[in-house]
């Protein structure tokens, strides 16, 4: 056990490695950087200033010597400045954090609390009509671009209630808040609500199935002791996996979201960062997202050790 | 569940199926479920019954090619063309979707919005399903270090999300539409080259690989001549499901100001042109296109669950 914990601590970092090397590549290969940017919005390019710039801003020295020199601050705690604000990029960052936070972790309560019992009604009730319906729902909640089911939530607020529930900097309160960002998260929660009913139907299906439900139906358990604490616990582990994936990944959702809505976090300023170039800003968000998925997966493998006894991680 | 316990266990790595059911196997069973086998109606006709809903997917499919390759004759305006005194017009006779804030024909536009989709999405399934099989077969077929850089890359790649990588690739290679296939491709071909690296792992071990290595045939031609054409099935389906995630994936990143650039019209930017000021004051340009993504969506969904259950028997037990 120890040994491989050992082992997956380092191709962790392996990993992580290995994404801020492709992520400072591609930041380098786009063409022009700030300096360009700067000067295409004035017109004209001053050759003896841009080089001032660049120097500046350590674009002059080799690649390798600005990738350590990346690398080196980072280890320190320090993420660079922001081009864009002249600011230090941490303090760009830190701030976002929490409203992007904050929407990620409702997305994952919707996702939870509608997925799995829709999923385990549906399994129960196969090929009966909320099976049926619930079987339509889903497949055109995988079909519909969040931003558009977002775009129509708008569009229908506006038309119906008058007002458009867009995030603004200073919600009135703390159930305002919940409030303004429940609608967004449920938006992308539609999303892989869909995917976890979709998988936790056919996980249900496969234990319902085995002997011992029907052994427990033979001594009389009642039907939803059976579907919650006799199935649903041996059904879990695939569920858990895909909960995983869809939390670690949930940043490509939330940036599309966070646009819609105009939504001050993380997402939506990434995509402001590629559009200036702001490498500071990209490479650090990126390479934060890419933690965050390394990490989950990480943890959920941990977790199956813990929820299933079965599974034992051997050297 | 055990996939997980040796090596780095990839939670995705969920669809590490063993090789397909052998065709004969299949038609023994679609006979004993009342298919007449025989026949190529008689199966198409039994398959209809059996997947009505993959049928709607196929069709969709079609429609979407459909309207792709025939755009010119099915629209009445060029989708470029400006007019600016019918900016923002209300659907009518004349524009049944209305028009755009430059006063182009929203129909037309949507129309020809079918080309540039249907250009990305099979560009860089193709693309994706290109690098995925080659590098899934070496890195199954060869083992050793090779398998062990590539599996590291794959591992790379896939802790990037989707979008993110797609974003930062598209930023990266700049606005074009071949860009976009790119930018689209590269995130794609991890979860493809997974899959036929396990289906080459477990084909490498059979016995009739083991005789045409003793018959001394090339490594060159086993893989490629009878190794590969043992994983196409998994590869339908993995490429089908792609489909409609392409097609959403470019939306995302036009919408995002990232995708296909101008002059190819893009449902994804139309959103975007169009996005939260017009759903107050012109509804028809969020309605259109979004609506079009939904439809090619879901029929490339439809269509993907469909071949899923009828290639792969685990799943299907389930169902």
């Amino acid at each position: 056990m120890a040994i491989y914990l050992l082992r997956r601590i380092f191709l962790l970092f392996v990993t992580i490695l290995g994404v801020s090397i492709i992520i400072f590549a591609l930041m380098r290969v786009v063409p022009g950087n700030i300096a360009d940017v700067l000067f295409e919005s004035s017109g004209y390019i001053d050759q003896v200033q841009k080089a001032k710039i660049e120097a500046e801003l350590g674009l002059d020295k080799p690649l390798i010597q600005q990738y350590l020199s990346w690398l080196g601050h980072l280890l320190t705690g320090d993420f660079g400045f922001s081009y864009m604000s002249e600011r230090p990029a941490i303090d760009e960052i830190l701030p976002r954090l929490p409203v992007t936070f904050k929407l990620a972790a409702l997305t994952l309560f919707f996702t939870i609390i509608f997925g799995i019992p829709l999923g385990v009604w549906s399994a129960v009730k196969q090929n009966g009509l909320v099976d049926n319906a619930l079987r339509v729902v889903t497949l055109s909640a995988l079909s519909l671009p969040s931003f558009w089911c977002g775009l129509l939530v708008l569009m229908f607020s506006v038309h119906v209630f008058g007002v458009i529930p867009i995030y603004s900097n200073e919600p009135r309160s703390i159930f305002h808040e919940l409030f303004l960002l429940s609608i967004p998260a449920l938006v992308v929660g539609f999303r892989s609500s869909a995917l976890i009913v979709r998988l936790t139907r056919s996980s249900m299906l496969e234990v319902l199935r085995q002997d011992y439900i029907r052994t427990a139906r033979a001594k009389g358990v009642s039907e939803s002791t059976i579907h919650y604490r006799h199935a649903l616990k041996n059904a879990i582990l695939p569920i858990i996996t895909l909960l995983g994936i869809e939390a670690s990944h949930l940043m490509g959702g939330l940036v599309v979201i966070e646009t819609v809505f105009n939504i001050p976090g993380l997402g939506r300023y990434l995509v402001e960062a590629i559009r200036w170039r702001d490498y500071p800003i990209v490479q650090n968000i990126v390479l934060f997202s890419a933690c965050a998925v390394v990490m989950t997966n990480f943890i959920v493998d941990m977790l199956y050790a813990v929820i299933d006894p079965r599974i034992k991680y051997v050297d | 569940m055990m996939s997980t316990v040796n090596g780095v266990g990839n939670p995705s790595s969920k669809d590490d199926s063993s090789p397909e059911k052998k065709v004969s196997e299949f038609n023994e069973e679609l006979s004993l479920a009342g298919a007449n086998v025989h026949t190529k109606v008689g199966m198409i006709f039994f398959l209809t019954k059996r997947y009505p809903l993959g049928f709607l997917g196929l069709f969709l499919v079609f429609v979407f090619i459909f309207v792709a390759l025939f755009a010119p004759y099915l629209t009445t305006h060029d989708p470029l063309t400006t007019n600016p005194s019918i900016s923002l017009a209300a659907p009518s006779m004349g524009h049944p979707m209305g028009a755009d804030f430059m006063g182009r024909d929203l129909f037309s536009r949507v129309i020809f919005g079918a080309r540039t989709s249907l250009a990305v999405a099979f560009g860089a399934t193709i693309l994706g399903v290109f690098f995925g099989v080659l590098i899934g077969l070496a890195s199954g077929y060869l083992g050793g270090w090779v398998d062990l850089v590539l599996q590291r890359l794959i591992d790379i790649l896939q802790s990037l999300p989707t979008l993110i990588l797609a974003m930062a690739m598209a930023a990266a290679l700049g606005p074009s539409l071949f860009n976009t296939i790119i930018a689209i491709a590269i995130p794609k071909f991890p979860s493809i080259a997974r899959v036929i690296r396990s289906s080459t792992l477990s084909l490498r071990e059979m016995p009739f690989i083991e005789a045409a290595r003793a018959m001394g045939m090339s490594d060159l031609r086993i893989v490629f001549r009878h190794i590969f054409p043992n994983t196409l099935a998994p590869l339908i389906v993995l490429a089908t499901a792609g489909l409609g995630s392409a097609i959403l994936v470019e939306a995302s990143l036009s919408f995002l100001g990232l995708g296909v650039p101008e002059p190819h019209p893009s449902w994804g930017r139309m959103l975007s042109e169009s996005a939260s000021e017009y759903v107050r004051t012109a509804p028809w340009l969020v309605l259109f296109p979004g609506a079009a993504i939904t439809v090619a969506v879901f029929g490339a969904n439809l269509l993907g669950d469909a071949l899923r259950d009828i290639f792969d028997p685990r799943q299907r037990t389930a169902n």
